[in-house]
Formats: C-alpha cells, structure tokens, sequence
C-alpha cells in the first residue's frame, strides 16, 4: 500500500543534472555549464586514475567477500565519480567523513587496504589512522557524521584555521533527521562544510520517491540558506569542479554547500542483498551504460591523453592494488581478546579490571584472577 | 588544566561566598573557560539569557560569541556538533537544557561519544561534558522533571555523575571538564538554589568516589543527586527514633564506587538506596545487585530500594506523592526483621 495518493517520480519533475562531460564523453557546450569550467585534461587523467584502481579495489573486495572472507563489504561499484571527486578536491588539512559505502574513499586519500578492511573482516570496528589521513571512521549511523562533520568545520573556524569538512551521505541518510539537523547548524553557524549526497537511487531496497516529495535533494539546500547543485554524480569532471568550487567557498568564509550527485549503486546494497526483488534488471543495465568511468575514457581518448601505454600503466597498478589487497587477507591479524578492555575509558576502571581478569582466567591465564567474587567477600 | 594543577599553580583562592549550587555550576565553568582556551559552551539558551536555569549567567558578555554560543533548537544537532568539535581540539560543555529533551541527542551519545574512543582503539577521544538538568520536584509540567540517569548509566563508555551540593558541584564540574572521557553530568534541578559558603576554587572528593556524609551504625543509605538531601533529613529523623543511618553519596553512577560502598555495607550490615527514577530497572537494581554480589555474608537481610513508582512522571499536584520522603524511607526500613 502506498501511503501517497499519487505518487509522482522525482525524475519526472526533476531538472537535468549539471554536466560537464556528456554520456558519449563529449566536453558539454560552455554556455550549459553555468559558473563551472572544465578541469585540465591533466586533472581529468588524475582522477581516471583513481577511479580505475578505486573500482578494481572494489571489485576485489566484493569479490573476497563472495568468498566469505569478509563480513560485509557494501560496494560502490558505479559511484566512483562522486567518491573520487569528493577525495580529490581536499587539501591535506581538511577532513572527510565518510560512511560505510564509502571505502574507495579512503583508499584514494591513502588508507591502506589492510586497514580498510579491518572493519569488514571483523578485527576491530574500524582500523586506520584517523589523524594521519584526517579522515573521521566510517559511519554506520545514517547521517549521524554529517553532524561531526560541522562540528569540525566550526571548530576550524573558530581556530581561524583553513581546514574544510567534506561529509559523504547517501540519498536515505537525507531523510534522518540529523540531516536536517547538520544541514541547518551549518547554514546557521556559516561552517565551512560541503555535503555531498549520493544519490544512488536506492536506501537498501527503498527508492527516492519513497524518501521524498521534492523534486531534487539539491532543491532542499534552498530552505536552509546555502547553495546546492544538483549534479551528474557519473560525471567525475562536474562533480570535481562543483566540490572544489564549494570547498574554496567554505575555506574563504562563504560557508556550507549541499551537492547532490546523481548516480547508481551498480551492485546490491550488501552481499546479503537481493536486488533483484525490488528492482528490474534492465534499470541496472542503463546505468551500467552510463558508466562514469568509460565515460572519462572516450573523452581522454578523443583528447589523445590516454595512450596504450597510460592505460596500461593504470591497468598495472590496479593490478598490483588488487594482489597486494588478496595477499593482506592472507595475512591473519591477530587480534587480542583482552584488547576489549583497553579502549573504554582513558584511565582504568576497577570493575573493568575485575572483567578482564576473568577473561584472562578463562583464556587460561592468571587463574587466581578469576576467585569468586562473592566467595571472596565472605572471607 | 586539571583543578589539582589550578591549584598548585596557585591560582587565587577566593574569599567565601554563599553561593547556590547554580552559582557553583556557573563559577565552574568559568574558571575552566579562563584557565583553558579550549573550552567552549554552547546549546539552547545559554548566551544572552545565561540558560534557563541561569547556570551560565554573564559566560556570554565575559568571553563571546566565539566560545559561548546559543545553538539551533536540536540536541542531537548540539551532541553532534560537538563530537566534531572534540576531534578539532576542543572541550565542549553542552547544556541539555532539561532531562526529557536529551532524548533527541539519544543516538549521538550512545552510538557515537559513548563508543568513539573503543572504535577507534583509543586514538580518537571525546572530552565532552553534557550536562542534564534532571529530576522533579519543582513543579515542572510533563517532560520537564524526568531522571534519565540509568540509560546513560547502562552504557559502556560514558562516565556519568551527579552533585548533591554547591561543592561538589564546582569540584565535579571541574574535573569533569579537564577529564579526557566524556562525561554526562546530571545537575539535580531541585538542588540549583542550594546554598553553601565557598571559598573557590574548591577541591572535593575526585570523581568516580562516593562520601560518606554522615556515619552511622544501623544502615547504610546510598543516594544521589537530588535524593541526598532527602537521606540525609531521613538518618536526623531517624537518629530520634534511635536508628543510626549511615548516608553515602554516590556522587558518580559509573563507575561505582564498590569500594566505599561496600566497607559501609560490611560495617553495617544493611542498605537501601533512594532515587527518584522508577523502580524497575532502575539504578537501584544495580546498586542492590552488585552490592549484594560482593557483600552477601555481610547482610542481615535484603537490600531495599525506595524509589519513585513505575510509572511515568506525575503532574506537579501529584509530584509529592511520588517522590521519595524520609517517612516513606523508614517506613520501608521498618519492614525488615531488627533482631
């Protein structure tokens, strides 16, 4: 049962995303591309770069997880233009909040695989440097980092310091309310913050006009006081020039911008997933058709940047990331189950104590730890 | 700055003042505003205004907008935020406003300030103070009186405290502010107008201790918050009826002080303990639970808890009959067996 009377597809009403590379890979007319120009072809062949080996991580690991050496792995196969995007336009200061989606991500701001995947494979709920790659641990919360994110931001602007917060959310996390939440902090505390939605289409199995009413989730940015853009979220050269041009606004005073990138989740939502029930087959063939990444190819071909011996450069290197991200897997992390202790408070508490020396009693360890607490009280 | 540092450092004692607990609240955070830049306050109200219960009176015209702001009417917007905050650097205190319009910020405490430093294996630390003015007996209307205590209590990661007294108030503010771990702090709403002579800065007892208040050889009474003024007008009517009550505040709900309790326990051999939250699984069916674990050849009968009933907080005509008295505390320690 529909809950709306009439349900109309936010397709439908909604306005063409902006662009700046073409679904053939042609440059778009310069009088369509509004305050936005084509990054160098320089740029372009960066981010092809790190989109390729972005998606052959992606694919490895979804792949490792068919084979149940992961837990969970939620793909972004086919986002790789908002993921890569959103990466490259931040300087080495500023911070990225990312979500569980969002692993190519953190491979692409130079997380190794390893510590990606300490997450996934169960070691530890996540794993990497967070104040090396000043990248916050992936959320599992919906939007819930959208709001640490503006804080960050306002604490960065309160220290008069240039950083930005980049925030990743999906198109389901926009119906939480610390969307709302984090959405209105930044327009009224002027943070300098950029949230960038991908709109995937699907929040698991629900799909957007289910979500929402409105036409874009750009168009909401308008009822809290700052830009949005509704952009082409396979289109690494627009969503490029759109991030960069909001970051430059947040770290010169301008404040937060909301960007949507319009854009498909390829795979299921998880290896648990079947999309297959809620969703037609021949939808994901035409997003497959509008692949982001062959999209940036026929235009760097017809440019003549991308030569045989680049592409197979790139080829190599992907390559080389996929093996090494097999062989870390070979590799067992050991992980120490009297670590569950450590990291609860930063000074020792008795009880915890008391707790761990019971499990270290039953691990076979110290065996006078584990005495019975009310046998000890009656002595 | 630690307040132990504050005060070897030598910082001015002050001469004494009468202050309310609202006061020392407010002092409290003022001082740790000056001795450490980091700090910074914000939530619904508390600028100009100074908040509803005027906990952070002038904070707004001494040090700005830059560290005192009024935040947008969200709570889990203000937790949120502040968690962001923490990783840039800063201490944020964060004012809840009232008990039940914390729940909002529900998820962003436990999910995330509870969790952060476990997840990320010690390198990220949140030294956030939320403070949650709780409790009843002010003749709030609905929503305005609830003790939200044990939810925050029952989570790993959380350190939560409640001040009975202006001292403790000042001291625990304090040290809950320089602590690294965050720290629900529960400012008792009936205890704001409280006074007491202060010369600050005041160091009490360090947090995660419980005090005995008052000694005593017959029963231990365990409260906290806003019930200890109630044990303690409970063991002086008691002691003209020839009963010696011991009184403890517990002071810090997690930890829980085993220790402190549990010598008083073994001295005297019996234990109650009062709050205002309802009954069932409430805090007092922990206290009851480890208390007896740890202690049960030393009881000489069960652990009783007085507590308000389970049920939802009443309307202010009705708040009298649900609050836990002295006369409803030894009427129930009369129900035991006094061989």
């Amino acid at each position: 049962m529909s809950l709306k009377v009439e349900s109309t597809p936010n397709a439908v009403l909604a306005p063409l995303p902006l662009r700046l590379i073409d679904d053939r890979g042609n440059a778009v007319a310069e009088s369509e591309c509004g305050e936005f120009t084509l990054p160098s072809v320089d740029t372009l062949l960066s981010l092809y770069r790190q989109m390729v080996v972005a998606r052959r991580f992606d694919v490895q690991v979804t792949a490792l997880t068919r084979q149940g050496r992961l837990a969970t792995y939620p793909s972004a196969l086919g986002q790789e233009a908002c993921e890569i995007a959103a990466v490259a336009a931040l300087a080495p200061e500023d911070w990225l909040f990312p979500t569980y989606r969002d692993s190519i991500a953190l491979l692409t701001r130079g997380v190794e695989p390893k510590d990606i995947l300490a997450s996934f494979r169960g070691d530890w709920h996540s794993g990497y440097d967070y104040h090396e790659h000043r990248i916050a641990p992936q959320a599992t919360p919906l939007a819930t980092q959208a709001l640490h994110a503006v804080g960050l931001a306002t604490a960065s602007k309160l220290k008069r310091d240039t950083t930005v917060a980049v925030t990743l959310l999906g198109d389901g996390a926009t119906s939480e309310g610390d969307a709302h939440e984090a959405f209105n902090f930044a327009a009224v505390w002027q943070a300098p913050v950029v949230f960038v939605v991908q709109n995937n289409q699907f929040a698991i199995s629900v799909p957007l006009d289910k979500q929402m009413a409105c036409r874009t989730i750009a168009d909401k940015a308008i009822g809290y006081g700052m830009p949005g853009y509704y952009v082409d979220g396979n289109d690494v050269a627009a969503m490029y020039a759109v991030i960069s041009a909001a970051m430059d606004r947040a770290r010169t005073g301008g404040g937060p911008t909301l960007i949507e990138g319009l854009t498909y989740r390829i795979e299921a939502h998880t290896n648990s997933d079947d999309p297959t029930r809620y969703r037609d087959s021949a939808d994901v063939d035409l997003w497959r058709s509008r692949d982001p990444i062959e999209r940036l190819e026929k235009y760097l071909v017809a440019e003549g940047a991308l030569t045989d011996e680049v592409r197979a450069e790139i080829t190599a290197a992907a390559e080389d990331l996929a093996a090494s991200t097999r062989e870390c897997m070979t590799e067992q992390a050991v992980v120490d189950p009297l670590e569950l202790f450590e990291h609860v408070y930063s000074t020792p508490r008795a009880a915890l104590a008391e707790q761990r020396a019971f499990l270290a009693a039953e691990l076979g360890g110290d065996a006078a730890a584990s005495a019975d607490l009310t046998e000890k009280s009656a002595r | 700055m630690s307040l132990q540092q504050t005060l070897e450092t030598g910082t001015t004692v002050r001469a004494p003042e009468n202050l309310t607990m609202a006061a020392a609240l407010n002092a409290a955070i003022r001082d740790a505003m000056v001795d450490d830049p980091t700090v910074v306050l914000f939530g619904e109200d508390v600028g100009p205004l100074g908040g509803v219960f005027r906990v952070t009176d002038g904070l707004y015209a001494e040090f700005g907008e830059t560290r005192v702001s009024d935040s947008p009417l969200a709570e889990a917007g203000i937790v949120g935020t502040a968690i962001g905050m923490a990783m840039y650097g800063l201490r944020p205190v964060v004012e809840m406003q009232f008990d039940a319009f914390s729940y909002p910020a529900f998820q962003q405490i436990v999910s995330h300030v509870a969790k952060m430093r476990n997840r990320t294996r010690g390198k990220i630390e949140l030294p956030i103070v939320i403070r949650i003015p709780y409790a009843g007996d002010i003749g709030g209307v609905e929503h305005h009186s609830d003790s939200s205590e044990t939810y925050w209590a029952a989570t790993p990661g959380l350190t939560v405290v409640s001040p009975s007294n202006p001292a403790d108030a000042y001291s625990m503010l304090r040290e809950a502010i320089a602590s690294n771990d965050p720290v629900i702090f529960m400012e008792p709403k009936s205890r704001y107008w409280t006074k007491a002579e202060l010369a600050l800065p005041v160091q009490t007892a360090p947090l995660n201790r419980a005090v005995v208040l008052r000694e005593g050889t017959d029963v231990s009474l365990l409260a906290y918050g806003p019930t200890v003024k109630t044990a303690l007008a409970t063991a002086e009517q008691g002691e003209a009826e020839g009963l010696s009550i011991e009184v403890i505040d517990l002071r810090t709900l997690s930890p829980f002080d085993d220790e402190t309790v549990g010598a008083s326990v073994r001295k005297t051999g019996r234990a109650a303990v009062v709050h205002e939250a309802a009954q069932f699984g409430g805090y007092g069916a922990e206290v009851a639970a480890r208390v007896t674990e740890r202690n049960f050849f030393y009881l000489a009968a069960p652990i009783l808890r007085i507590t308000g009933f389970d049920i939802p907080y009443p309307s202010p005509k009705l708040e009298e009959y649900f609050l836990p008295t002295p006369d409803r505390i030894l009427a129930a320690l009369s129900t035991w067996e006094w061989s």
